[in-house]
C-alpha cells in the first residue's frame, strides 16, 4: 500500500488524546507503506527540496544487496575460472605440474572456504535500515572489489588467454594471489564497517522534544546517517513510550493568564504602536499577582494522590486474584479426594477466570495514568496468561503496567518505522564536535547533539602494600 | 610557646618544687599530665598551638602537693629535675616524674600568664 506523503499516521507512538469509553477503547492502526525499518526517501526529498527522480521504494532497497551479491559471486568464481579455463582450452600444451600445484590447490580450497564462511557471517544479514545517502564505506568496498577483479581479469585475458600460457604453476599461483587479495579486502571491510566505530569517541545527547526525556550515549566515529540509525536502535530500548496524554500543564491553568488589561489605542497611527501595545500588555500581566503556580501545585498533588490510591487498589486486587489459582501437580491426583474433582484449565482459561475480579481496578488505574490506549483487554489477558504459564508473581505481572516501558514493548514488529533525518550538513559527513541533527517523526523529534569525549591523561601511582600502617590518635592522661 | 624547628626554644618559665606525698607505698604528686610526641596534639585543650606536642598539666588534685606548690592546670612542663620535657613521649614523661628514688621534683613550667606578666613589667619599666 503506497502511503501518500503528508497523510498523518495513527500508530501507538502518536495517539491523540481522546476520551475513551468505559469499554477498553481500542487504538486504530493504519498500515504504513513500508514493511521494514526504513527512512523514506520521499520525506527527505521534500525537505531538501531537490526532487530527484527516484525509483519506487521497493527496488531501491534491494539494489545494494543485489549488487553486492553479484560482485561477491563473481569474485568467488573467478579463481576457479582462472584454474579451469586453461585446462579446458589448451590442456595438451600445459606444463605438467606436480606437487607444488597440489599444495597450492589445497591452500586455495581452504582460503576459498574461509572466504565463503566469513562472507556469510559478516555480510549476509538482512539490512535493518535504509539510509538516505550512499553508505560511503560500503560503496568504497564494492568499488574496490570490482576494481580488483576487473584488473585481474584484464591481466589474465591479456597475458594468459591470448598467448595461451603454458606455465600452469604460474597460473595457479596467480589465482591464489587473487584469493589472498580478496581475503585482505574482506579484512578491510571488517575494519571499516564493523570495528572502526567500536571505540567510543563522542557522546551524543538525545532529547525527545515532546516531553524532554533525554539520554546520553557513547559512540565511535560514524557518519551522521549511521549515527542516526544507531541512536534509533537505542531509542526503542531506552526511552519510555511517548504518551501524548501526559502534558505538563493543563490548559485551564495556563489560560487564566490570558485575561489582561484592555488597551485602547487613542492615536491615529497603528503601525508603530502595535509592538508597544503588546509590550505594555505583557508588562501589565507580569506585574499582576500571579497565582497559577499555586493551582498547579495543588492540582498535581491531587492527581498524584488519586493515582496512588488507585494503584493500591490495583495491587490488592491482583494479589487477591492470583491466590485463586494454583499450578496443578500431577502427584495430587492420587491423594486428592474424589469429592472435589477440580477441573483442569489451560493457561488461557485460567487467565480469563482470574481476570474478572481485577478488571475494574486495572481499568481505573490505567485511566488515571492515561495509559488506557496502550493496553487493550485482549493484551492484558494475553499477558496474564503469559505470567501464569511462567509462574510469575503478581508483582511481576504488574511491572508492565505500573511503569511505562520502553517503546519497543508496544510495537508490533511487522511494520516499519518511518523517521526523517534532518541535518544542516550532508548526512554522510563524519560526526564532529558541536554538530546537531534531529530525527523527526510526525509529532515529536529527537534532537541529537554531539559532544566529544575528553582526552584522558592517565597517570600511575604505585602504593606499596606494606605502606598501609595506622596509628591510634591518642590523648592519654596519666596521673602522677 | 610555639617553636621553630632548628631554633632554640625560649620561654618564660617558673620554677616549682613539689614534695612527693607518700600514700601507702606510692609517691604521688597530685596532678595528671597529657601530651607527648607520640600523642595527638590536636586534642590538647590547653595548648595555644595545636601542633605543640609538649607535656601539659591536665588535672590537679585539690589540696594535693602540686596545687600547694603552685602548679596550675594548663601549665606546660619544660623540665623535670633537669630532664627536658619538650620532646619526650608520654611514657618517658611519666617515668621521669614517678622515679621512686626521688621524693622531690623540681619543675620548670611555663604558662601564658607568665609571658604577659613579663610583657607588662617590661612596658612599665621602659629601661629594662
Amino acid at each position: 500500500m503506497i502511503q501518500a506523503p503528508g497523510e498523518p499516521l495513527l500508530d501507538p507512538e502518536s495517539t491523540l488524546v481522546d476520551d475513551r469509553d468505559d469499554n477498553w477503547g481500542e487504538t486504530t492502526t493504519v498500515v504504513t507503506g513500508t514493511s521494514v525499518d526504513s527512512i523514506s526517501n520521499e520525506d527527505l526529498t521534500r525537505i531538501s527540496k531537490d526532487l530527484e527522480d527516484s525509483l519506487p521504494l521497493d527496488c531501491r532497497r534491494y539494489i545494494s544487496p543485489v549488487l553486492g551479491a553479484i560482485l561477491g559471486l563473481i569474485s568467488v568464481i573467478t579463481p576457479l575460472a582462472f584454474l579451469a579455463l586453461p585446462q579446458l582450452l589448451w590442456r595438451d600444451t600445459l606444463d605438467p605440474c606436480g606437487t607444488p600445484c597440489e599444495g597450492l590447490y589445497i591452500s586455495l580450497a581452504f582460503k576459498l572456504l574461509i572466504l565463503l564462511i566469513s562472507t556469510w557471517a559478516l555480510f549476509l544479514r538482512p539490512s535493518r535500515a535504509t539510509l538516505p545517502r550512499f553508505f560511503v564505506f560500503r560503496c568504497l568496498l564494492l568499488a574496490l572489489v570490482f576494481l580488483f577483479v576487473a584488473s585481474y581479469w584484464l591481466f589474465y585475458g591479456v597475458r594468459v588467454l591470448e598467448p595461451q600460457e603454458t606455465d600452469y604453476r604460474g597460473i595457479v599461483g596467480y589465482a591464489a594471489s587473487l584469493v589472498d587479495a580478496l581475503l585482505f579486502i574482506q579484512y578491510l571491510a571488517l575494519v571499516l564497517l564493523e570495528v572502526r566505530h567500536l571505540q567510543p569517541a563522542f557522546c551524543l545527547k538525545v532529547v525527545r522534544t515532546a516531553d524532554g526525556v533525554s539520554r546520553f550515549y557513547n559512540v565511535g566515529h560514524l557518519s551522521i546517517q549511521r549515527a542516526g540509525v544507531w541512536v534509533l536502535d537505542q531509542y526503542y530500548r531506552d526511552f519510555p513510550v511517548y504518551n501524548p496524554a501526559l502534558i505538563n500543564l493543563p490548559k485551564s491553568i495556563l489560560t487564566k493568564k490570558m485575561s489582561s488589561f484592555k488597551v485602547y489605542n487613542l492615536e491615529e497611527e497603528n503601525t508603530n504602536n502595535s509592538t508597544g501595545q503588546s509590550r505594555a500588555m505583557i508588562a501589565a500581566a507580569a506585574r499582576r499577582r500571579d497565582n497559577s503556580h499555586n493551582e498547579y501545585y495543588y492540582e498535581e498533588a491531587e492527581v498524584e494522590r488519586r493515582i496512588r490510591k488507585r494503584r493500591a487498589r490495583l495491587v490488592v486486587a491482583v494479589e487477591e486474584a492470583f491466590t485463586h489459582i494454583k499450578r496443578h501437580q500431577d502427584e495430587e491426583t492420587a491423594t486428592s479426594s474424589p469429592k472435589h474433582p477440580r477441573e483442569l484449565m489451560d493457561p488461557r482459561e485460567a487467565a480469563q477466570a482470574i481476570f474478572a475480579p481485577m478488571a475494574r481496578a486495572m481499568q481505573k488505574y490505567l485511566r488515571a495514568t492515561r495509559q488506557q490506549s496502550y493496553h487493550t483487554m485482549e493484551s492484558i489477558i494475553n499477558y496474564l496468561q503469559f505470567c501464569i504459564t511462567h509462574n510469575m508473581t503478581p508483582k511481576a505481572f504488574l511491572e508492565r503496567y505500573l511503569s511505562p516501558g520502553p517503546t519497543l514493548q508496544y510495537l508490533d514488529n511487522n511494520r516499519g518505522r518511518r523517521w526523517t533525518l534532518v541535518s544542516e550538513e550532508p548526512v554522510t559527513t563524519a560526526l564532529r564536535q558541536g554538530q546537531v541533527f534531529s530525527l523527526k517523526r510526525l509529532d515529536f523529534a529527537l534532537v541529537v547533539k554531539v559532544m566529544p569525549l575528553p582526552f584522558l591523561d592517565l597517570a600511575e601511582e604505585f602504593i606499596d602494600p606494606k605502606s598501609h600502617k595506622f596509628v591510634m590518635k591518642l590523648q592519654s592522661e596519666t596521673s602522677v | 610557646m610555639s617553636f621553630v624547628p632548628g631554633q632554640p626554644v625560649t620561654a618564660v618559665v617558673q620554677r616549682i618544687e613539689i614534695q612527693k606525698l607518700r600514700q601507702g607505698e606510692n609517691l604521688i604528686l597530685g596532678f595528671s599530665i597529657g601530651g607527648g610526641i607520640d600523642q595527638d596534639p590536636g586534642q590538647n585543650p590547653f595548648s595555644e598551638d595545636k601542633s605543640d606536642k609538649g607535656i601539659y598539666v591536665t588535672r590537679i588534685t585539690p589540696e594535693g602537693p602540686a596545687e600547694v606548690a603552685g602548679l596550675r592546670m594548663g601549665d606546660k612542663i619544660m623540665q623535670v629535675n633537669g630532664w627536658d620535657m619538650t620532646m619526650v613521649t608520654h611514657d618517658q614523661a611519666r617515668k621521669k616524674l614517678t622515679n621512686k628514688r626521688e621524693d622531690v621534683v623540681r619543675l620548670l613550667i611555663t604558662r601564658r600568664s607568665l609571658e604577659e606578666a613579663v610583657k607588662q613589667s617590661k612596658g612599665s619599666h621602659p629601661r629594662q
